[in-house]
């Protein structure tokens, strides 16, 4: 058995073993690898997520079990010191050896911090791994216990501006200091990099362009950077981000050829001027090139992988292509090919929308037959079509500039064309090199059958996700020439889902469940359907659950939750969890009355359990005759809003959390949705109402809230994601109430947030575009719809004690005034429960 | 609890040997349910309007054993007319009284006749 040692456990590392135990011959050798971090590689390109709430568990590229279950030896916290290639070993800090027959360089890069004067001093930091990003939290926290804000980051390329949108995450006033007289200077045009920098300005960043730094002040602590051009910045920290030197130490040690400038020579194999030793990744000179993005990285693995363990060599690409999509601080940018040249071979054509934000450009040959290059800033949804269009030479419209302008005029198809006509080779995910032929290969094939398959087995669209609406037509347009369109139709009885029934039935008015089954369905309909359209028709008219009772859910249909033995629960609205003593005075006088078991729920309400049927309307007019109102429990519809005390009481609280969790219960309350629905407002970021495990979660911070969706507790846990940060009052319930009409309009029956955005093409940041950019044109509609629920709330409990015809819908028998004989109960501690199942 | 199950036999209409008047039939909802007393048996009654039909059926689902089917929803199955527990959503052809969604115990189910604007069921004794 052939040892293959592995330095260096990072994104690279990771892929290298990922396609190691993937590769045929994998049971003829033993892998061992080293990480000097005290954890398993994770994902850096999304390190700044780790301020936004993800874990480190959440960044990482693979389960705690993984090295394990491939037999990986995996040595964490241990550093290679030495590399011996006489003896073929190597050396960890404690001296113990291990030998190899090849041996894998994956020692990345560490921050390239430039020799300016005062860069040892306190405050100053680099932004590379989760060990900075703890360090700069906690320096940020001293920080601001000495009310002190002010936050420069060296360096206005990719990283600089991830390490920026990072150090706002921390709640500091953000500098981006460039040497250039633009931002991402590899990437951008100067047209290019004023959009962004203006969209980037307005988010409350501030740039500083043609910057060289003297020196930096201060002390101890830094306080600040003096320019060469004789002008100032007074900063209380600096997070530098001036570019990557390649880790090649080790390899300088044991004299295999490197750079002028760092970097270990590699050919198109990979291998180092050691036949036995390969170099992949930010460490590995290639083309006289160190490529400091993943994609590249992840290829030099595949091609690494390839040459040790199969017959089927691959070999590195002379021209490796850089071009990048990505979102920086809210901001959509992308570069592909040539996009900076300008000679006369070459004709470029600019967009420009100041209004919009938006910057585009590409480069044309001058016979107007190909695609050079280009970059978009602002709006980057086109970009996986002008890539294939570059990448690939297709040729282009006649009038090129339809390429960024959109046809005018014609019929908004896809630049593109047919996603079909791609060739074979096409790459449609560049992070993990997956061509158009393996996407659609693994569906002819029958391996897969849907896009989750296709994700799981090619792994496209798991990188960067930049691809994942071009895989999805591919998917699509696949299966359908397969005869295999499958259609996601709610029950036998309709050919719809349930966003064309809201439209169906909104478009035609349908006000009754037959009408709509009689004109769009057939058959008699099912306790699926049923449901499924009262709660749409309530959605649309702001019916109550008294409209139509037999097509409600049974829940509905009795206004309280059916429990294990056929009796019902109890629980009246208490707004934000705020309640009086004398109302909770009210609660235990009814408890006793009915003789109730009474609990405190998880939403900071009462639940009285063990109700008969034909206690209901007593109990509720009880509880209406004091002030209370139904509470929604059953329904699926807004539940509760919990909430921490917020400023109002507690020492910490940043806003009146209990305040706004009321105005929102009441704003909310009653509205039906495809499920239940839950809100927290917390006071501040310790986030005692647990808001983050919500349907909606507000946040308060440092001027404002922070609005998180989509986030549930149960089977699944999930936080929510944040959708907006530091926004007011009136803002939240703004994009609230565009969020909870598009999840109304749109979710399939019984799809909580969480799976609704799980399932939504583009995620998280497509929902922000439409709620928050209003993309689809659709936020005046939404909140007009709200505002409509909003308007005509009406607690149905009321309804039914004041209406006889309801009020027969709870005697247990409509011939006797008997109740159920069946009904067994047992005592529990001083209370009582129903007799246990046998 | 098994026993609770022994007093309902699915009964025919040549098997009746009473007509039980059961109540009005604007007291029961359309193509709803709700339940009658016989004696000690627990009947859940069915208008279903939009087939023109009523059914009945014994009150107790098997499954678990509580006093729940009248408060089921009815629907079909392929053209076959089913109610389903509003506990655990297990459904029940109102015809055969077949499970038809696993493999419970069938449920009885008893003859409906309407008589100048009252609903009767259809008992063997």
């Amino acid at each position: 058995m052939k040892k293959v040692v592995v330095i260096g456990n990072g994104m690279v590392g990771y892929k290298f073993c990922e396609k190691f135990v993937a590769s045929e011959n994998y049971s003829d050798f033993q892998l061992t690898v080293f990480g000097e971090e005290p954890r398993r590689a994770y994902d850096r390109v999304h390190l700044s997520e780790y301020y936004a709430g993800k874990t480190e568990e959440d960044l990482s590229m693979s389960s705690a079990t993984w090295y394990k279950e491939h037999h990986i030896d995996l040595h964490i916290s241990e550093m290679i010191t030495e590399i011996n290639r006489e003896e073929k070993t190597v050396a960890n800090h404690r001296g113990e050896k291990y030998a190899y027959d090849y041996l894998i360089l994956a020692t990345g890069s560490s921050a390239f911090v430039p020799p300016i004067p005062g860069v040892e001093k306190e405050g100053v930091f680099v932004y590379r791994t989760i060990e900075d990003l703890e360090a700069i939290a906690a320096y940020t926290k001293k920080l601001k216990s000495e009310g002190k804000t002010q936050a420069a980051v060296l360096g206005g390329g990719l990283l600089g501006l991830e390490a920026a949108n990072a150090v706002k995450e921390l709640g500091l006033d953000a500098h981006v200091v460039e040497f250039a007289p633009r931002l991402m200077p590899r990437q951008l045009d100067q047209g290019g990099s004023d959009m962004l920098q203006a969209k980037i300005e307005e988010l409350g960043l501030e740039v500083h362009l043609n910057k060289q730094t003297e020196y930096i002040k201060g002390e101890k602590a830094i306080e600040g950077l003096k320019y060469i051009d004789g002008t100032e910045l007074d900063v209380d920290m600096l997070v530098i981000s001036a570019g990557i030197r390649p880790r090649d130490e080790l390899a300088k040690e044991c004299q295999l050829e490197t750079g002028i400038r760092g970097g270990v020579i590699v050919d198109n194999t990979m291998k180092t001027s050691d036949d036995n030793i390969f170099a992949i990744g930010e460490v590995a000179l290639y083309n006289n090139m160190i490529y400091g993005l993943v994609a590249p990285g992840y290829d030099m693995a595949d091609v690494a992988v390839s040459h040790i363990t199969s017959d089927t060599k691959k070999y590195m690409a002379d021209h490796i292509d850089m071009s990048t999509q990505l979102k920086l601080i809210g901001t959509e940018v992308a570069s592909f090919g040539d996009a900076l040249s300008e000679n006369e071979d070459i004709d470029t054509i600019v967009y420009e929308n100041k209004r919009k934000g938006v910057y585009k450009r590409i480069n044309v040959s001058q016979d107007g037959t190909h695609l050079l290059g280009g970059i978009l800033v602002g709006d980057s949804s086109d970009y996986n079509a002008l890539f294939q269009i570059y990448n690939t030479a297709m040729a282009l419209p006649e009038n090129p500039e339809d390429l960024i302008l959109g046809s005018r005029g014609g019929d908004g198809d896809s630049l593109l064309g047919d996603v079909m006509d791609l060739p074979d080779d096409a790459q449609i995910c560049s992070c993990e090199s997956v061509s158009k032929g393996a996407i659609c290969g693994a569906i002819q094939d029958g391996s897969c059958n849907d896009l989750g398959d296709v994700i799981s087995c090619t792994k496209a669209g798991t990188g960067c996700g930049g691809c994942k609406p071009m895989v999805k037509d591919l998917v699509d347009a696949t299966l359908k020439s397969l005869g295999k369109e499958v259609k996601d139709t709610i029950c036998e009885h309709f050919e719809y889902n349930r966003q064309e029934l809201y439209d169906i039935i909104k478009l035609k008015g349908y006000r009754k469940y037959d009408e709509v089954l009689d004109h769009i369905g057939k058959g008699d309909g099912c306790e699926t359907c049923k449901p499924v359209i009262a709660s749409i028709m309530a959605s649309i008219y702001a019916d109550t659950a008294n409209e139509e009772a037999p097509i409600q859910d049974s829940n509905d249909r009795f206004l309280a939750n059916i429990q294990r033995n056929g009796t019902y629960s109890v629980v009246p609205r208490i707004p934000g969890g705020e309640i009086t003593p004398e109302k909770l005075i009210v609660l235990g006088e009814v408890g006793k009355k009915y003789e109730l078991y009474t609990k405190i729920t998880g939403g900071q309400r009462v639940d009285f359990f063990g109700a008969r049927l034909d206690q209901l309307p007593k109990i509720w007019k009880d509880l209406i005759d004091h002030g209370f109102e139904s509470g929604h429990a059953y329904g699926k519809s807004l539940r509760t809003i919990k909430s921490c005390v917020g400023s109002t009481w507690c020492r910490y609280g940043m806003d009146e959390s209990v305040s706004f969790a009321i105005e929102l219960e009441e704003r909310y309350k009653g509205l039906r949705s495809p499920h239940k629905l839950k809100g927290g407002v917390s006071g501040c970021i310790r986030e005692c109402a647990e808001a983050r495990c919500k349907d909606f979660g507000v946040i308060a911070v440092e001027g404002g809230w922070n609005l998180y969706v989509c986030g549930n507790g149960g089977a699944n846990p999930k936080h929510a994601e944040l959708l907006a940060e530091q926004i007011d009052n009136e803002t939240v319930i703004k994009y609230l109430d565009r969020f909870l009409m598009f999840y109304i309009r749109t979710a399939a029956p019984l799809q909580r947030t969480a799976k609704w955005l799980d399932k939504l093409e583009g995620g998280i940041e497509y929902l922000k575009q439409v709620v928050i950019e209003d993309s689809l044109s659709l936020a005046e509609d939404l909140e007009k719809e709200m505002s409509g629920l909003v308007g005509s709330f009406q607690c149905e409990w009321t309804q039914a004690i004041q209406d006889e015809e309801i009020m027969k819908r709870f005697n247990h028998f409509v011939n006797s005034e008997e109740t159920d004989d069946n009904l067994v109960f047992v005592p529990l501690r001083d209370q009582k429960m129903p007799e246990p199942w046998k | 609890m098994e026993e609770i199950l022994e007093i309902y036999k699915t009964t025919t209409v040549n098997e009746v040997a009473v007509w039980f008047k059961a109540a009005k039939v604007s007291d029961f909802p359309k193509n709803g349910g709700a339940c009658i007393k016989y004696n000690n048996k627990q009947i859940a009654v069915f208008n279903f309007e939009r087939k023109q039909e009523w059914y009945a059926c014994q009150n107790v689902c098997p499954h678990k054993m509580e006093m729940v089917l009248s408060r089921g929803m009815i629907g079909d199955q392929g053209g076959v007319p089913k109610v389903a527990c509003p506990m655990h959503k297990k459904t029940f052809s109102l015809e055969s009284g077949e499970n038809l969604n696993g493999d419970l115990e069938p449920i009885a189910t008893y003859p409906v006749k309407i008589e100048d604007g009252f609903v009767y069921i259809g008992f063997s004794e």
